[in-house]
């Protein structure tokens, strides 16, 4: 019988304990580094660049270490007069994955009143199609990531009643396979990450209950390999960003307990870059705040350090930020 | 990401361009932040700045058609690019087909990449052409045959274009290199579903094609869980169709554990408690006996999914047991 399965293998000198002032260092400086070739090359993902920092940094209630007044004015230049939305970028386009970056850090700052409202609405509404789905720009492409950019984004704006939420969870639902995932589109292969959209998208909805809830918490579980790392599809390789899509599902889910968590922390942890700070994708590989933010809030959904702030597992921001918008996003009753 | 190029010797930097001397560049923090930028590679940021300057003032022309080749080729994820690009074949009237053979070329060379397929679809779309998607996403899924962007793509033409006609024989080749090809077992689900139907002789096909995979390896999460899609289709569920459960009793009987045998028999015996058609095979006490096995030996690190599989099956087990104590009391 053939057991073999793809998987990394943790090394004994690999980092244990959490290395949180490395990582506040390392993310303090990424931003400051704008003579680096990777700042250059990451322009047309600015904006999320920003979230992904910010929120790991209030996650280590370190955001005074963020350039705020100046993160504030950028996303103000990034808002379109026109039609409302915002881009990575100025002058770059518009995009809703951008407009909703621009939205999360500016409720994480309390400071909407830095963009046209109105305008981000009138946009988002813009988008919705026919059959509930959403654009993810003028251009067209679909994908049920944009559905839940636009859901999160009006919830956080708490205008929701500007799109029509039964179509929207209609095309997510459309979007559901045979083994209880989703993919981007009916019919696209399940995918943790696209799961994580589907799941978040119903949470705020409040429609989780039309999940078939075990298979799908079954075949999350099952992401789990030997190494305690996750991967997001049967066979694929782990990776640190699934720690948060699988297990912020599952938490939605209240299912988190079925994983085997101390495994899994000991992954995460080992994904630290012990010298420069950060996490990356797998053990040994180079940092990215992306995954320093996804391993930061998968370790705060696990719970067990005092020095990283509750998440939350919906909207992958700081709990005290939902609680002060007064949101209430679904999370299924423990079984 | 990229060669940044700097090897690049015959390289003129815009800035150097006669032909660009009305071009005032603009460089990325211009505007509210002012910041130094001390470029790491002069290429990236020359060719970036005078793409801003063309962006900005919303030049429709030939020269900015090329800018944009170069600065995708520095950078091919850069959304704003793709679509500066879009609006310029538009208003130029450029050839579309020599841009399909420009955009496949990319696409070679960063296969995993939304906007570079995202492209690619308008094309075909404006052309109303899908000869060569099939081939396009075949080579794309030889060099990786689970990449979601190709297979995205594919799945749209063949829907688009009802282009179904020799699918099944691409999946069934994929299958027979990578049996555990969890997205070519997703494509046959696609395929089935929405072109051939799910009649009892297609299901009956589909179960034995399965059964036959699986024999091949046992312990295959895809063939599993296709083999539960494919039952959600048979009117006799998991628990009902002999062949099915005579197989999983046949692979357990010769000692087979892989835990997607054992959670497959499980379905078995919970299907069964709850059409309230259980057998001395599939009944209350084998889920318990199988989700114990499953925690403490089979599948130990989601051992606390099986103990909660087991807790659920105890309660029937008590339900199953207190009736069978009433039958005998009724006796």
């Amino acid at each position: 019988m053939d057991f073999a399965t793809k998987d990394v293998n943790l090394k004994p000198d690999r980092p244990t304990t959490l290395l949180i002032e490395k990582h506040s260092d390392y993310l303090a400086k990424y931003g400051t580094n704008k003579d680096d070739y990777e700042y250059c090359m990451t322009e047309y993902l600015r904006m999320s660049g920003i979230y992904w920092s910010l929120t790991a940094m209030e996650l280590m209630g370190q955001s005074h270490r963020m350039p705020k007044e100046e993160i504030i004015s950028f996303i103000s230049s990034c808002q379109n007069k026109e039609n409302g939305g915002i881009s990575a970028s100025f002058p770059h386009d518009p995009h809703i994955l951008y407009t909703l970056s621009a939205v999360q850090v500016l409720t994480m700052y309390d400071r909407l009143d830095a963009i046209d409202v109105d305008g981000v609405v009138e946009y988002i509404k813009g988008l919705q199609q026919e059959d509930g789905s959403f654009f993810g720009d003028k251009w067209g492409e679909t994908d049920t990531r944009f559905t839940f950019c636009a859901v999160m984004c009006l919830s956080l704006l708490h205008r929701l009643d500007a799109i029509n939420v039964d179509k929207a969870v209609q095309f997510v639902l459309s979007c559901m396979n045979f083994d209880g995932g989703f993919g981007s589109k009916p019919g696209s292969e399940s995918h943790a990450g696209l799961i994580y959209c589907c799941v978040g998208t119903l949470s705020i909805c409040k429609k989780l209950d039309v999940l078939k809830v075990d298979d799908l918490a079954w075949w999350l579980c099952e992401r789990q390999l030997p190494s305690g790392g996750l991967n997001g599809r049967p066979e694929k390789l782990p990776d640190l960003c699934y720690s948060w899509w699988v297990m912020s599902s599952l938490t939605m889910l209240n299912r988190i307990h079925w994983v085997d968590n101390a495994k899994l922390e000991e992954f995460i942890l080992a994904c630290q870059d012990a010298e420069t700070g950060g996490f990356s994708d797998r053990p040994g590989d180079i940092p990215d705040p992306f995954h320093t933010l996804f391993g930061l809030a998968g370790l705060s959904l696990l719970g067990n350090s005092d020095l990283i702030k509750p998440v939350n597992p919906t909207y992958c921001m700081p709990q005290e930020t939902i609680n002060r918008l007064k949101l209430e996003p679904q999370i299924l009753k423990k079984v | 990401m990229s060669d940044s190029g700097d090897s690049d010797v015959a390289w003129t930097y815009y800035k150097d361009r006669p032909e660009w001397n009305d071009v005032t560049p603009v460089p990325e923090d211009e505007g509210p932040n002012q910041v130094v930028v001390i470029a790491h590679s002069e290429k990236f940021v020359d060719v970036y700045d005078y793409f801003r300057a063309v962006l900005q003032n919303n030049e429709r022309s030939e020269r900015a058609l090329h800018l944009t080749k170069d600065a995708v080729e520095l950078n091919p994820a850069n959304y704003t690019v793709w679509q500066y690009r879009r609006d310029l074949l538009k208003a130029l009237g450029t050839d579309l087909r020599s841009e399909l053979d420009y955009v496949e070329l990319v696409i070679k060379n960063s296969p995993k990449n939304y906007q570079v397929w995202h492209h690619r679809r308008v094309l075909v779309e404006w052309l109303q052409d899908p000869t060569q998607e099939l081939e396009l996403t075949r080579d794309a899924l030889l060099q990786d045959p689970k990449n979601y962007h190709a297979w995205q793509h594919r799945q749209w033409a063949i829907k688009a274009f009802g282009l179904y006609d020799r699918e099944l024989e691409f999946v069934d080749n994929l299958i027979t290199e990578d049996v555990r090809n969890n997205s070519a077992w997703n494509q046959r689900y696609f395929v089935i579903n929405n072109h051939h139907g799910w009649s009892d002789l297609n299901v009956q096909r589909e179960i034995c094609y399965t059964l036959e995979k699986i024999k091949f390896i046992k312990n295959n999460e895809s063939a599993w869980n296709y083999l539960r899609g494919v039952l959600l289709h048979d009117k006799r569920g998991v628990s009902g169709n002999a062949v099915v459960t005579s197989f999983c009793e046949e692979l357990y009987k010769n000692k087979c554990r892989s835990p997607y045998l054992l959670a497959f028999l499980i379905d078995i015996c919970d299907e069964a408690i709850k059409k309230e058609e259980t057998s001395c095979l599939h009944n209350a006490n084998r889920a318990v006996e199988l989700c114990q096995a499953l925690a403490g030996k089979y599948d130990k690190i989601r051992s606390k999914y099986w103990n909660y599989m087991c807790e659920k099956f105890k309660k029937f087990q008590q339900d199953e047991n207190n009736k069978d104590t009433a039958d005998k009391i009724d006796e």
